[in-house]
C-alpha cells in the first residue's frame, strides 16, 4: 500500500466558540479522485478551509507527503503543493482572465517556460477561457468563471487539487463539461478532493468517498458501495433506499 | 383565462449586448413554470425586466391587467411580484425576524411593526426558521439563507413569486424539503416560476419548460417533451443527462 498523499487524523477545527469539525480522519491516495458529501453544515467546507490553513485546526494532524501542516499558513499550504478552489469561485474581478490564471502560478519558481505550458494547457482543456483570455473575470458567465478558477488552481501545479461545490448554479451541460475537464487534470497527475453537493456526479467523478455528518466522518469507501448504502441513498441522494 | 403575467416581444440590450431577444410567453393563474436555460443565457435579465430593476429596450410587460414595463421596482413589487435573489441579499446585521418584517411593511401593508413582525413569524415558521427567528442574519448556514430569502419574499403577500435559483446549494434531501415548501404554496394558489438548474426539480414541480438561448425563446412545452427537445439537449442538457433521461415514453 502507497503513503497516502494527504492524510487527516483526528482533526478538529471550528470558529472562536463553534466547534465544526470532530476528530475527522480522511486520506487521499496519490493520483486519486476523492469526493467528500454530506448536509448542509456539515461541516465539508470548513474541512477543506482547515487544510488550507485558513481555518486553524485546535486538534490532530494534517500530514501532506508525511509532513505535518496543521499549523501551517494558506501560503506555506499552497507552497506545498495544496490549491483550493474555493465556494463561489472568488475571482479577480477586474483583472483579465490570464491574469487570473497567472496569479495561481504566483509562487511557482519553476520558470516562465514551465508556467507559459501550463496556461496553454489550462487554454487546451477549456478554449473559452483562451478565447476570453483578454476580458474581465467579473464579465464571464457563471461556468466560464467556475472554469477559471479551477484553471487559476491548476496554475499553481498542486500535488492536490481541492474543489469546494463543483457544480453550484452551472447549467446540466456544464457540469459535464467540468467533470471531463477534471479527468483531464486528474490525468496529468494531480489528485483531487472534490466537495459537491450533487452527489450522483460527485460519486461518477470520484472513486473513493468520505460522508461528513455533522462535522464527523460516518461512512467510507469507494464510491460504488457508497452509491448502494441505504443510507446514503435516503440522506443524500434523494433516492429510495 | 387571462394571464397573470404576459411578455410580448421583450428584448433588452447592454450597449451592443443582446441580453434579451423578442421573447414571449405567458403565465396563467396558479401554473408553476421553469425558465432553464445555459449560464448567460438571460434568465435572471428577464427576472430583472419583470421586477423593474431594468426596462425592457422593445416590447411589453403585463401584469395582472395592467403594464408594468416601465414601472419601479417598489411599485411592481406593490402590485405582487416578489423575487428571491441568487445571491441571497439579507440585511445581514437585523435579526431574521427583522428581515422578513421588512418585507410585510413594506409591501403587504402590514398595520405597523407588530403586525409585520407577527405575520413574518408565520412565514418564518413556514420556511422551518422560527427557531433562529432573533438570530442575526449574517449567522444562518446557506440552506437557511435561502430558506430566509423564500420567507422574506413571501412576506409581500405576492401573487406571483419569481424563485432565481433558490435550491442551488443544497443537497438532495434538502431539496426535497424545498420541493415540499413549493408544493403547499402553489396549492394556496400563487403563480411561481423558477428558474433553476437542478432538473429534478424542475421536473418535480413544473407544469411547463420555458428555455432560453442566447437570450432568445428556443422552447417551450410540456417538461417531458422539453426535455427531449434536441436544441434543448444540445444547447443546455448535454449527452449524459439526456442518456439518464432516456427515450421518449
Amino acid at each position: 500500500m502507497s503513503e497516502p498523499l494527504l492524510r487527516l487524523e483526528g482533526v478538529a477545527s471550528g470558529y472562536g466558540d463553534v466547534r465544526v469539525l470532530w476528530g475527522v480522519d480522511l486520506d487521499v491516495e496519490p493520483g486519486e479522485v476523492v469526493c467528500l458529501v454530506g448536509a448542509n453544515g456539515a461541516g465539508k467546507s470548513t474541512l477543506l478551509r482547515t487544510v488550507s490553513g485558513l481555518v486553524r485546526a485546535t486538534a490532530g494532524r494534517v500530514l501532506f507527503r508525511g509532513r505535518d501542516l496543521a499549523r501551517a499558513t494558506p501560503a506555506e499550504v499552497l507552497a506545498a503543493g495544496i490549491a483550493q478552489v474555493p465556494e463561489g469561485r472568488r475571482l479577480f474581478a477586474a483583472m483579465s482572465v490570464r491574469n487570473n490564471l497567472l496569479m495561481g502560478a504566483y509562487l511557482r519558481r519553476d520558470g516562465a517556460a514551465a508556467i507559459q505550458r501550463d496556461l496553454e494547457l489550462v487554454y487546451t482543456v477549456f478554449p473559452t477561457l483562451a478565447e476570453r483570455r483578454r476580458q474581465d473575470a467579473g464579465t464571464l458567465s457563471g461556468g466560464e468563471q467556475q472554469m477559471c478558477a479551477i484553471g487559476r488552481g491548476f496554475m499553481s501545479r498542486p500535488a492536490l487539487l481541492m474543489i469546494d461545490e463543483l457544480s453550484l448554479g452551472l447549467a446540466p451541460r456544464l457540469v459535464e463539461r467540468l467533470g471531463e475537464a477534471l479527468r483531464e487534470i486528474n490525468r496529468a497527475g494531480i489528485s483531487i478532493l472534490l466537495v459537491e453537493q450533487d452527489v450522483m456526479t460527485a460519486f461518477e467523478l470520484a472513486r473513493r468517498g468520505f460522508v461528513l455528518d455533522a462535522g464527523r466522518v460516518t461512512l467510507h469507501g469507494p464510491t460504488s458501495e457508497l452509491a448502494r448504502n441505504p443510507t446514503v441513498r435516503e440522506a443524500y441522494m434523494g433516492l429510495a433506499p | 383565462m387571462s394571464p397573470l403575467l404576459e411578455l410580448r416581444c421583450v428584448s433588452r440590450a447592454f450597449g451592443g449586448l443582446r441580453a434579451l431577444h423578442d421573447v414571449s410567453f405567458a403565465l396563467a393563474p396558479g401554473e408553476i413554470v421553469g425558465l432553464i436555460g445555459p449560464n448567460g443565457a438571460g434568465k435572471t435579465t428577464l427576472v430583472n425586466l419583470v421586477t423593474g430593476v431594468y426596462r425592457p429596450t422593445a416590447g411589453e410587460i403585463h401584469f395582472a391587467g395592467r403594464r408594468i414595463d416601465g414601472r419601479r421596482p417598489w411599485q411592481i413589487s406593490r402590485r405582487g411580484v416578489a423575487r428571491t435573489f441568487q445571491i441571497v441579499q439579507p440585511f445581514p446585521r437585523m435579526t431574521v425576524l427583522e428581515n422578513v418584517a421588512a418585507g410585510a411593511l413594506f409591501a403587504a401593508g402590514a398595520r405597523g411593526v407588530e403586525a409585520a413582525k407577527a405575520a413574518a413569524r408565520e412565514h418564518l415558521a413556514f420556511v422551518g426558521l422560527a427557531g433562529q427567528a432573533e438570530a442575526p442574519a449574517a449567522t444562518l448556514t446557506l440552506a437557511d439563507r435561502k430558506r430566509l430569502e423564500l420567507a422574506k419574499s413571501l412576506a409581500m403577500r405576492p401573487r406571483l413569486l419569481l424563485l432565481d435559483e433558490v435550491n442551488a446549494g443544497l443537497n438532495p434531501a434538502e431539496i426535497e424539503q424545498a420541493l415540499g415548501l413549493i408544493r403547499t404554496l402553489a396549492a394556496r394558489g400563487l403563480t411561481i416560476l423558477i428558474i433553476e438548474h437542478l432538473m429534478r426539480v424542475v421536473m418535480a414541480v413544473c407544469s411547463r419548460l420555458v428555455v432560453l438561448h442566447h437570450g432568445e425563446l428556443i422552447a417551450e412545452g410540456r417538461p417531458g417533451d422539453v426535455v427531449r427537445d434536441p436544441r434543448v439537449v444540445e444547447a443546455y442538457l448535454g449527452s449524459r443527462w439526456a442518456a439518464r433521461a432516456g427515450p421518449a415514453p
